[in-house]
Protein backbone atom coordinates (compact mmCIF):
# COMPACT_ATOMS: atom_id res chain seq x y z
CA UNK A 1 0.00 0.00 0.00
CA UNK A 2 1.11 3.47 -0.91
CA UNK A 3 -0.90 6.36 -0.47
CA UNK A 4 2.33 8.36 -2.14
CA UNK A 5 1.24 10.74 -4.84
CA UNK A 6 4.46 11.43 -7.98
CA UNK A 7 3.84 15.09 -7.72
CA UNK A 8 1.78 18.32 -6.51
CA UNK A 9 -0.36 18.42 -9.09
CA UNK A 10 -1.46 14.42 -9.04
CA UNK A 11 -2.19 14.96 -5.26
CA UNK A 12 -4.67 17.88 -5.86
CA UNK A 13 -6.27 16.28 -8.30
CA UNK A 14 -9.98 15.82 -8.42
CA UNK A 15 -10.95 19.15 -6.27
CA UNK A 16 -13.82 20.75 -8.12
CA UNK A 17 -15.63 23.35 -8.31
CA UNK A 18 -18.06 24.28 -5.42
CA UNK A 19 -16.19 22.20 -2.82
CA UNK A 20 -15.64 22.74 0.67
CA UNK A 21 -11.72 22.90 2.07
CA UNK A 22 -10.32 22.42 5.36
CA UNK A 23 -7.12 23.92 4.92
CA UNK A 24 -5.16 23.27 8.14
CA UNK A 25 -2.94 25.84 9.79
CA UNK A 26 -2.88 28.81 12.50
CA UNK A 27 -2.28 31.82 10.84
CA UNK A 28 1.31 30.79 9.02
CA UNK A 29 2.30 27.69 11.64
CA UNK A 30 0.81 24.42 9.81
CA UNK A 31 -0.01 26.17 6.53
CA UNK A 32 0.49 23.94 3.59
CA UNK A 33 1.58 26.76 1.30
CA UNK A 34 2.39 24.56 -1.74
CA UNK A 35 -0.66 22.64 -2.03
CA UNK A 36 -2.64 25.87 -1.49
CA UNK A 37 -0.40 27.67 -4.12
CA UNK A 38 -0.11 25.00 -6.80
CA UNK A 39 -4.47 24.98 -6.16
CA UNK A 40 -3.96 28.47 -6.80
CA UNK A 41 -2.00 27.76 -10.30
CA UNK A 42 -4.74 25.73 -11.44
CA UNK A 43 -7.08 27.98 -11.07
CA UNK A 44 -5.13 30.68 -12.65
CA UNK A 45 -4.28 28.13 -15.75
CA UNK A 46 -8.24 26.59 -16.23
CA UNK A 47 -10.97 28.55 -14.37
CA UNK A 48 -10.79 25.79 -11.80
CA UNK A 49 -11.85 24.69 -8.71
CA UNK A 50 -13.69 28.14 -8.42
CA UNK A 51 -16.44 28.56 -5.89
CA UNK A 52 -14.53 27.33 -2.81
CA UNK A 53 -15.93 27.29 0.37
CA UNK A 54 -12.27 27.41 2.63
CA UNK A 55 -12.29 26.61 6.09
CA UNK A 56 -9.76 27.53 8.45
CA UNK A 57 -9.15 29.38 11.99
CA UNK A 58 -8.29 32.85 9.79
CA UNK A 59 -9.01 34.43 6.70
CA UNK A 60 -5.53 34.70 4.83
CA UNK A 61 -2.62 37.25 5.34
CA UNK A 62 -0.88 39.34 3.13
CA UNK A 63 -0.99 37.71 -0.38
CA UNK A 64 0.07 34.31 0.25
CA UNK A 65 -1.52 30.89 0.96
CA UNK A 66 -5.50 31.45 1.72
CA UNK A 67 -4.54 34.82 0.77
CA UNK A 68 -3.76 34.66 -2.50
CA UNK A 69 -6.53 32.28 -3.33
CA UNK A 70 -8.84 35.39 -2.02
CA UNK A 71 -6.90 37.27 -4.66
CA UNK A 72 -7.43 34.94 -7.27
CA UNK A 73 -10.98 34.85 -6.98
CA UNK A 74 -11.67 31.11 -6.19
CA UNK A 75 -13.52 31.43 -2.48
CA UNK A 76 -16.93 32.29 -2.26
CA UNK A 77 -16.80 31.95 1.20
CA UNK A 78 -14.91 31.12 4.39
CA UNK A 79 -15.90 29.50 7.52
CA UNK A 80 -13.70 30.95 10.49
CA UNK A 81 -13.35 32.32 14.11
CA UNK A 82 -10.94 35.42 13.11
CA UNK A 83 -10.93 36.88 9.49
CA UNK A 84 -7.79 39.83 10.81
CA UNK A 85 -4.37 39.32 10.17
CA UNK A 86 -1.85 42.04 9.93
CA UNK A 87 -2.29 42.38 6.87
CA UNK A 88 -6.72 41.21 5.78
CA UNK A 89 -6.57 43.23 3.37
CA UNK A 90 -7.35 40.27 0.55
CA UNK A 91 -10.23 38.81 2.79
CA UNK A 92 -11.37 42.54 4.39
CA UNK A 93 -11.75 44.37 1.11
CA UNK A 94 -13.75 41.33 -0.47
CA UNK A 95 -15.72 40.93 2.56
CA UNK A 96 -16.72 44.81 2.90
CA UNK A 97 -17.60 44.58 -1.00
CA UNK A 98 -19.96 41.82 -0.85
CA UNK A 99 -17.67 39.73 -2.43
CA UNK A 100 -16.90 36.89 -0.22
CA UNK A 101 -19.43 35.32 2.65
CA UNK A 102 -18.40 34.90 5.87
CA UNK A 103 -19.66 32.11 8.63
CA UNK A 104 -17.93 33.15 11.82
CA UNK A 105 -17.24 30.80 14.56
CA UNK A 106 -15.88 30.45 18.13
CA UNK A 107 -12.55 28.50 17.45
CA UNK A 108 -13.17 26.11 20.05
CA UNK A 109 -16.63 25.50 18.61
CA UNK A 110 -14.77 25.36 15.05
CA UNK A 111 -12.12 22.90 16.06
CA UNK A 112 -15.35 20.65 18.24
CA UNK A 113 -17.67 21.08 14.74
CA UNK A 114 -14.66 19.61 12.51
CA UNK A 115 -13.72 17.00 15.16
CA UNK A 116 -17.53 15.96 15.38
CA UNK A 117 -17.62 15.14 11.94
CA UNK A 118 -14.76 13.26 11.79
CA UNK A 119 -16.04 10.97 14.59
CA UNK A 120 -19.40 11.42 12.90
CA UNK A 121 -20.92 13.20 15.84
CA UNK A 122 -24.21 15.08 13.98
CA UNK A 123 -24.49 17.93 16.72
CA UNK A 124 -23.13 18.61 20.12
CA UNK A 125 -23.96 20.97 22.73
CA UNK A 126 -21.39 23.37 24.11
CA UNK A 127 -21.65 26.87 26.56
CA UNK A 128 -19.54 28.48 24.02
CA UNK A 129 -21.96 31.65 22.03
CA UNK A 130 -24.65 31.28 24.38
CA UNK A 131 -26.37 34.53 25.40
CA UNK A 132 -24.61 36.25 22.21
CA UNK A 133 -25.86 37.21 18.46
CA UNK A 134 -23.77 34.01 17.24
CA UNK A 135 -26.12 31.70 18.74
CA UNK A 136 -29.53 33.03 17.31
CA UNK A 137 -31.22 30.68 15.28
CA UNK A 138 -29.70 27.62 17.36
CA UNK A 139 -31.20 25.25 19.71
CA UNK A 140 -30.50 25.87 23.93
CA UNK A 141 -31.18 22.93 26.03
CA UNK A 142 -30.22 22.95 29.46
CA UNK A 143 -28.00 21.01 31.85
CA UNK A 144 -27.29 20.05 35.24
CA UNK A 145 -28.82 23.61 35.17
CA UNK A 146 -26.75 25.29 32.83
CA UNK A 147 -27.65 26.37 30.02
CA UNK A 148 -25.90 25.51 26.19
CA UNK A 149 -26.00 26.06 22.61
CA UNK A 150 -26.08 22.49 19.92
CA UNK A 151 -23.74 23.31 17.46
CA UNK A 152 -23.68 20.81 14.14
CA UNK A 153 -20.85 18.74 13.09
CA UNK A 154 -18.73 20.45 9.99
CA UNK A 155 -17.34 17.78 7.32
CA UNK A 156 -15.76 18.84 3.99
CA UNK A 157 -15.06 17.28 0.49
CA UNK A 158 -11.36 17.98 0.89
CA UNK A 159 -8.36 18.58 3.90
CA UNK A 160 -4.97 20.17 3.08
CA UNK A 161 -2.41 19.49 5.56
CA UNK A 162 1.00 19.75 6.16
CA UNK A 163 2.76 17.45 8.02
CA UNK A 164 6.59 17.28 9.09
CA UNK A 165 7.07 13.08 8.81
CA UNK A 166 4.64 10.64 7.25
CA UNK A 167 5.10 7.23 6.02
CA UNK A 168 3.23 5.84 2.74
CA UNK A 169 0.75 4.38 5.00
CA UNK A 170 -0.58 7.96 5.44
CA UNK A 171 0.99 8.03 9.39
CA UNK A 172 1.81 11.73 10.28
CA UNK A 173 3.31 13.71 12.64
CA UNK A 174 3.26 17.25 12.99
CA UNK A 175 5.99 20.38 13.99
CA UNK A 176 5.64 21.93 17.17
CA UNK A 177 2.36 24.56 16.95
CA UNK A 178 1.81 23.54 13.63
CA UNK A 179 -0.39 20.80 14.00
CA UNK A 180 -3.45 22.94 15.24
CA UNK A 181 -6.57 22.15 13.05
CA UNK A 182 -5.16 19.20 10.96
CA UNK A 183 -5.34 16.50 12.59
CA UNK A 184 -8.97 17.71 13.23
CA UNK A 185 -9.56 18.40 9.59
CA UNK A 186 -7.96 14.74 8.26
CA UNK A 187 -10.46 13.16 10.27
CA UNK A 188 -13.19 15.69 9.10
CA UNK A 189 -12.98 15.33 5.17
CA UNK A 190 -13.38 13.19 2.64
CA UNK A 191 -10.16 13.28 0.57
CA UNK A 192 -7.12 14.11 2.81
CA UNK A 193 -4.25 15.49 0.87
CA UNK A 194 -1.12 15.69 2.82
CA UNK A 195 2.42 17.80 1.90
CA UNK A 196 4.89 15.83 4.10
CA UNK A 197 8.46 17.79 4.44
CA UNK A 198 9.93 14.07 4.58
CA UNK A 199 8.26 10.35 3.37
CA UNK A 200 10.00 7.51 5.31
CA UNK A 201 8.92 3.71 5.32
CA UNK A 202 6.50 2.16 7.37
CA UNK A 203 8.07 1.61 10.60
CA UNK A 204 10.35 4.40 11.00
CA UNK A 205 7.56 6.74 12.73
CA UNK A 206 7.24 4.91 16.17
CA UNK A 207 3.69 3.88 16.77
CA UNK A 208 4.22 5.87 20.15
CA UNK A 209 4.33 9.18 18.37
CA UNK A 210 2.20 8.81 15.53
CA UNK A 211 -1.09 12.00 15.83
CA UNK A 212 -2.74 11.46 12.70
CA UNK A 213 -3.01 7.84 12.09
CA UNK A 214 -3.00 6.75 8.16
CA UNK A 215 -6.33 5.64 8.06
CA UNK A 216 -7.25 9.34 8.05
CA UNK A 217 -5.28 10.30 5.33
CA UNK A 218 -5.69 9.77 1.38
CA UNK A 219 -2.47 10.92 -0.49
CA UNK A 220 0.84 12.38 0.52
CA UNK A 221 3.08 14.42 -1.82
CA UNK A 222 6.71 14.84 -0.66
CA UNK A 223 7.77 18.87 -0.48
CA UNK A 224 10.84 18.90 1.25
CA UNK A 225 11.91 22.56 3.26
CA UNK A 226 8.63 23.76 2.82
CA UNK A 227 7.65 27.31 2.69
CA UNK A 228 6.70 28.32 6.07
CA UNK A 229 4.14 31.28 5.40
CA UNK A 230 5.21 33.91 8.15
CA UNK A 231 8.56 33.25 7.51
CA UNK A 232 7.63 34.06 3.31
CA UNK A 233 5.58 37.23 4.54
CA UNK A 234 8.41 38.42 6.54
CA UNK A 235 10.46 38.18 3.44
CA UNK A 236 8.43 40.47 1.46
CA UNK A 237 6.61 37.68 -0.68
CA UNK A 238 4.13 39.62 -2.61
CA UNK B 1 -9.20 62.90 41.41
CA UNK B 2 -6.21 60.76 41.64
CA UNK B 3 -3.90 59.87 38.75
CA UNK B 4 -4.77 56.51 37.39
CA UNK B 5 -3.21 53.17 36.91
CA UNK B 6 -0.90 52.81 33.73
CA UNK B 7 -1.89 50.15 31.67
CA UNK B 8 1.61 47.65 33.03
CA UNK B 9 0.15 49.07 36.81
CA UNK B 10 -3.12 47.05 36.42
CA UNK B 11 -1.62 44.11 34.69
CA UNK B 12 1.03 43.82 37.66
CA UNK B 13 -1.90 44.24 40.37
CA UNK B 14 -3.24 41.39 38.58
CA UNK B 15 -0.66 39.07 38.34
CA UNK B 16 0.03 39.60 42.16
CA UNK B 17 -3.17 37.24 42.20
CA UNK B 18 -2.22 34.47 40.26
CA UNK B 19 -1.91 31.59 42.01
CA UNK B 20 0.93 29.13 42.51
CA UNK B 21 0.51 26.19 40.21
CA UNK B 22 -2.10 27.76 38.11
CA UNK B 23 -2.92 26.92 34.37
CA UNK B 24 -3.43 30.55 32.90
CA UNK B 25 -4.80 31.85 29.90
CA UNK B 26 -3.41 35.29 28.99
CA UNK B 27 -5.66 37.06 26.07
CA UNK B 28 -4.21 38.63 22.68
CA UNK B 29 -2.86 42.10 23.63
CA UNK B 30 -2.83 43.84 26.97
CA UNK B 31 -3.53 40.20 28.99
CA UNK B 32 -0.40 38.75 28.07
CA UNK B 33 1.54 41.56 29.96
CA UNK B 34 0.24 39.97 32.96
CA UNK B 35 3.05 37.56 32.27
CA UNK B 36 6.23 40.00 32.59
CA UNK B 37 4.45 40.87 36.63
CA UNK B 38 4.32 37.22 37.69
CA UNK B 39 5.33 37.25 41.45
CA UNK B 40 9.20 35.80 41.74
CA UNK B 41 8.80 31.96 43.15
CA UNK B 42 5.58 31.75 42.05
CA UNK B 43 5.01 28.35 39.21
CA UNK B 44 2.03 29.42 36.46
CA UNK B 45 1.81 27.20 33.51
CA UNK B 46 0.67 29.25 30.78
CA UNK B 47 -1.78 27.85 27.95
CA UNK B 48 -2.42 29.10 24.19
CA UNK B 49 -5.03 28.30 22.16
CA UNK B 50 -3.26 26.87 19.21
CA UNK B 51 -1.89 24.10 20.99
CA UNK B 52 0.88 24.64 23.80
CA UNK B 53 0.78 24.57 26.95
CA UNK B 54 3.92 25.85 29.23
CA UNK B 55 5.66 28.29 27.23
CA UNK B 56 7.71 31.28 27.63
CA UNK B 57 9.53 34.31 26.59
CA UNK B 58 9.73 35.30 23.43
CA UNK B 59 12.71 34.63 21.90
CA UNK B 60 15.60 37.26 20.45
CA UNK B 61 14.89 38.63 17.05
CA UNK B 62 16.34 36.08 14.46
CA UNK B 63 15.91 33.25 16.32
CA UNK B 64 11.94 32.76 15.95
CA UNK B 65 10.40 29.57 14.85
CA UNK B 66 7.34 30.32 13.12
CA UNK B 67 6.04 27.07 13.88
CA UNK B 68 5.98 27.85 17.87
CA UNK B 69 3.72 31.10 17.78
CA UNK B 70 1.06 32.51 20.67
CA UNK B 71 -2.63 32.56 19.95
CA UNK B 72 -1.28 36.49 18.90
CA UNK B 73 0.66 34.62 16.17
CA UNK B 74 3.70 36.22 18.22
CA UNK B 75 7.04 33.67 18.56
CA UNK B 76 7.32 32.18 22.02
CA UNK B 77 9.61 29.45 23.70
CA UNK B 78 8.94 26.59 25.74
CA UNK B 79 9.81 26.02 28.95
CA UNK B 80 10.70 22.08 30.36
CA UNK B 81 7.89 20.21 30.58
CA UNK B 82 5.81 22.04 28.14
CA UNK B 83 3.34 20.12 25.52
CA UNK B 84 1.79 20.52 21.97
CA UNK B 85 -1.67 19.02 21.69
CA UNK B 86 -4.19 19.36 19.00
CA UNK B 87 -6.96 22.09 18.92
CA UNK B 88 -9.71 19.98 19.99
CA UNK B 89 -7.83 18.89 23.09
CA UNK B 90 -6.62 22.49 23.82
CA UNK B 91 -10.31 23.42 23.65
CA UNK B 92 -11.60 20.74 25.89
CA UNK B 93 -8.79 22.32 28.61
CA UNK B 94 -10.75 25.91 28.44
CA UNK B 95 -14.33 24.18 27.65
CA UNK B 96 -13.79 21.52 29.98
CA UNK B 97 -13.18 23.66 33.04
CA UNK B 98 -9.64 22.98 33.53
CA UNK B 99 -7.73 26.37 33.32
CA UNK B 100 -7.94 28.28 36.79
CA UNK B 101 -7.87 31.63 34.96
CA UNK B 102 -8.02 33.73 32.22
CA UNK B 103 -7.42 37.02 31.95
CA UNK B 104 -9.39 38.94 28.98
CA UNK B 105 -9.49 42.91 28.07
CA UNK B 106 -13.23 43.96 27.80
CA UNK B 107 -15.26 46.84 26.02
CA UNK B 108 -17.74 46.80 28.63
CA UNK B 109 -18.55 44.20 31.99
CA UNK B 110 -21.84 44.50 33.38
CA UNK B 111 -22.42 43.93 37.47
CA UNK B 112 -23.79 40.32 36.64
CA UNK B 113 -20.65 39.24 35.01
CA UNK B 114 -21.29 40.09 31.37
CA UNK B 115 -18.59 40.19 29.43
CA UNK B 116 -18.51 42.46 25.63
CA UNK B 117 -15.39 41.97 24.44
CA UNK B 118 -15.57 41.34 20.54
CA UNK B 119 -17.58 43.14 18.84
CA UNK B 120 -18.30 47.29 18.50
CA UNK B 121 -21.18 46.45 16.53
CA UNK B 122 -21.54 46.61 12.80
CA UNK B 123 -19.43 48.08 10.21
CA UNK B 124 -16.39 46.04 10.93
CA UNK B 125 -15.36 42.87 9.99
CA UNK B 126 -16.60 40.60 12.94
CA UNK B 127 -13.68 38.57 14.44
CA UNK B 128 -14.56 36.44 17.73
CA UNK B 129 -11.35 33.79 17.99
CA UNK B 130 -11.42 32.12 21.07
CA UNK B 131 -12.96 34.45 23.39
CA UNK B 132 -15.95 32.85 23.72
CA UNK B 133 -14.89 29.67 24.21
CA UNK B 134 -12.34 31.20 27.21
CA UNK B 135 -15.29 33.05 29.15
CA UNK B 136 -17.15 29.57 29.67
CA UNK B 137 -14.06 27.32 30.90
CA UNK B 138 -11.64 28.73 32.98
CA UNK B 139 -12.68 28.45 36.72
CA UNK B 140 -12.09 32.43 37.21
CA UNK B 141 -12.21 34.81 34.23
CA UNK B 142 -10.55 38.11 35.40
CA UNK B 143 -10.87 41.73 33.59
CA UNK B 144 -8.28 43.72 33.19
CA UNK B 145 -9.49 47.44 31.64
CA UNK B 146 -9.13 51.15 32.22
CA UNK B 147 -12.04 51.74 34.00
CA UNK B 148 -13.43 54.02 31.38
CA UNK B 149 -13.23 54.68 27.88
CA UNK B 150 -11.45 56.92 25.82
CA UNK B 151 -14.38 59.11 25.85
CA UNK B 152 -14.48 59.23 29.97
CA UNK B 153 -17.64 57.00 29.86
CA UNK B 154 -18.38 53.83 32.24
CA UNK B 155 -17.12 50.30 31.26
CA UNK B 156 -18.70 49.10 34.56
CA UNK B 157 -22.21 49.36 33.36
CA UNK B 158 -25.58 47.46 34.60
CA UNK B 159 -26.40 45.90 31.46
CA UNK B 160 -23.84 46.10 28.46
CA UNK B 161 -24.91 47.61 25.08
CA UNK B 162 -22.40 46.23 23.03
CA UNK B 163 -22.42 42.48 21.27
CA UNK B 164 -21.67 39.74 24.25
CA UNK B 165 -19.09 37.60 24.18
CA UNK B 166 -20.58 35.78 26.96
CA UNK B 167 -23.21 35.88 29.95
CA UNK B 168 -22.05 35.78 33.92
CA UNK B 169 -18.86 35.12 33.54
CA UNK B 170 -16.89 37.75 34.71
CA UNK B 171 -15.71 37.10 38.41
CA UNK B 172 -12.78 39.67 39.32
CA UNK B 173 -12.85 43.03 37.17
CA UNK B 174 -8.60 44.92 36.97
CA UNK B 175 -8.91 48.40 36.37
CA UNK B 176 -7.14 51.68 36.29
CA UNK B 177 -8.99 52.68 39.69
CA UNK B 178 -10.26 49.90 41.41
CA UNK B 179 -10.32 45.67 41.69
CA UNK B 180 -13.68 44.80 41.80
CA UNK B 181 -15.06 41.71 42.62
CA UNK B 182 -18.05 39.90 40.72
CA UNK B 183 -20.45 38.65 43.15
CA UNK B 184 -24.50 37.54 42.94
CA UNK B 185 -24.55 39.87 40.24
CA UNK B 186 -23.12 42.75 42.24
CA UNK B 187 -19.97 44.80 41.66
CA UNK B 188 -18.25 43.97 45.26
CA UNK B 189 -15.16 46.57 45.81
CA UNK B 190 -12.25 44.49 46.68
CA UNK B 191 -9.86 47.81 46.99
CA UNK B 192 -9.14 51.18 45.15
CA UNK B 193 -6.95 53.43 45.02
CA UNK B 194 -6.26 55.73 48.17
CA UNK B 195 -6.66 59.27 46.61
CA UNK B 196 -10.31 58.58 45.23
CA UNK B 197 -13.10 58.50 47.52
CA UNK B 198 -16.10 56.37 46.78
CA UNK B 199 -18.08 58.53 45.22
CA UNK B 200 -15.40 59.72 43.04
CA UNK B 201 -15.53 55.97 42.20
CA UNK B 202 -19.18 55.63 41.71
CA UNK B 203 -19.74 58.46 39.70
CA UNK B 204 -17.72 56.78 36.91
CA UNK B 205 -19.09 53.51 37.40
CA UNK B 206 -22.80 53.44 35.95
CA UNK B 207 -23.60 50.11 38.30
CA UNK B 208 -23.64 50.35 42.11
CA UNK B 209 -20.53 49.32 43.68
CA UNK B 210 -21.24 47.63 46.60
CA UNK B 211 -18.73 47.70 49.73
CA UNK B 212 -18.42 44.52 52.19
CA UNK B 213 -16.48 45.34 54.79
CA UNK B 214 -13.49 47.05 54.83
CA UNK B 215 -12.45 48.69 51.24
CA UNK B 216 -8.26 47.59 50.48
CA UNK B 217 -5.79 50.11 49.31
CA UNK B 218 -4.58 49.65 45.78
CA UNK B 219 -1.36 50.58 45.81
CA UNK B 220 1.22 49.63 42.75
CA UNK B 221 4.63 50.21 42.62
CA UNK B 222 5.86 52.21 39.47
CA UNK B 223 6.47 49.50 36.76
Amino acid sequence: MSKVSPDIDDAIAGIEDGMAVMIGGFGGAGAPIELIHALVERYKKTGSPGNLTVINNNAGNGAVGIAAMIYAGMVAKMVCSFPRSSDPRAFTERYLAGGIGLELVPQGTLAERIRAGGAGIPAFYTPTSFGTELANGKPIAEFEGRKYVQERWLKADVALIKAELADRKGNLTYRKAARNFSPLMAMAATTTIVQASRIVSPGEIDPEQVVTPGIFVNRIVEVANPKQEEALLREGAK
Amino acid sequence: MATKLTNAQIAWRAAQDLPDGAYVNLGIGFPEMVAKFKPEGRDVIYHTENGILDFGEAPPAGEEDWDLINAGKKAVTLNAGAAFFHHADSFAMVRGGHLDVAVLGAYEVSENGDLANWSTGPGSVPAVGGAMDLVHGAKQVWVITDHVTKKGEAKLLKQCRLPLTGVGCVTTVFTSLAVIDIRNGRFVLREKLPGISLDELQAVTEAELVVNGTIGDLIVPEV
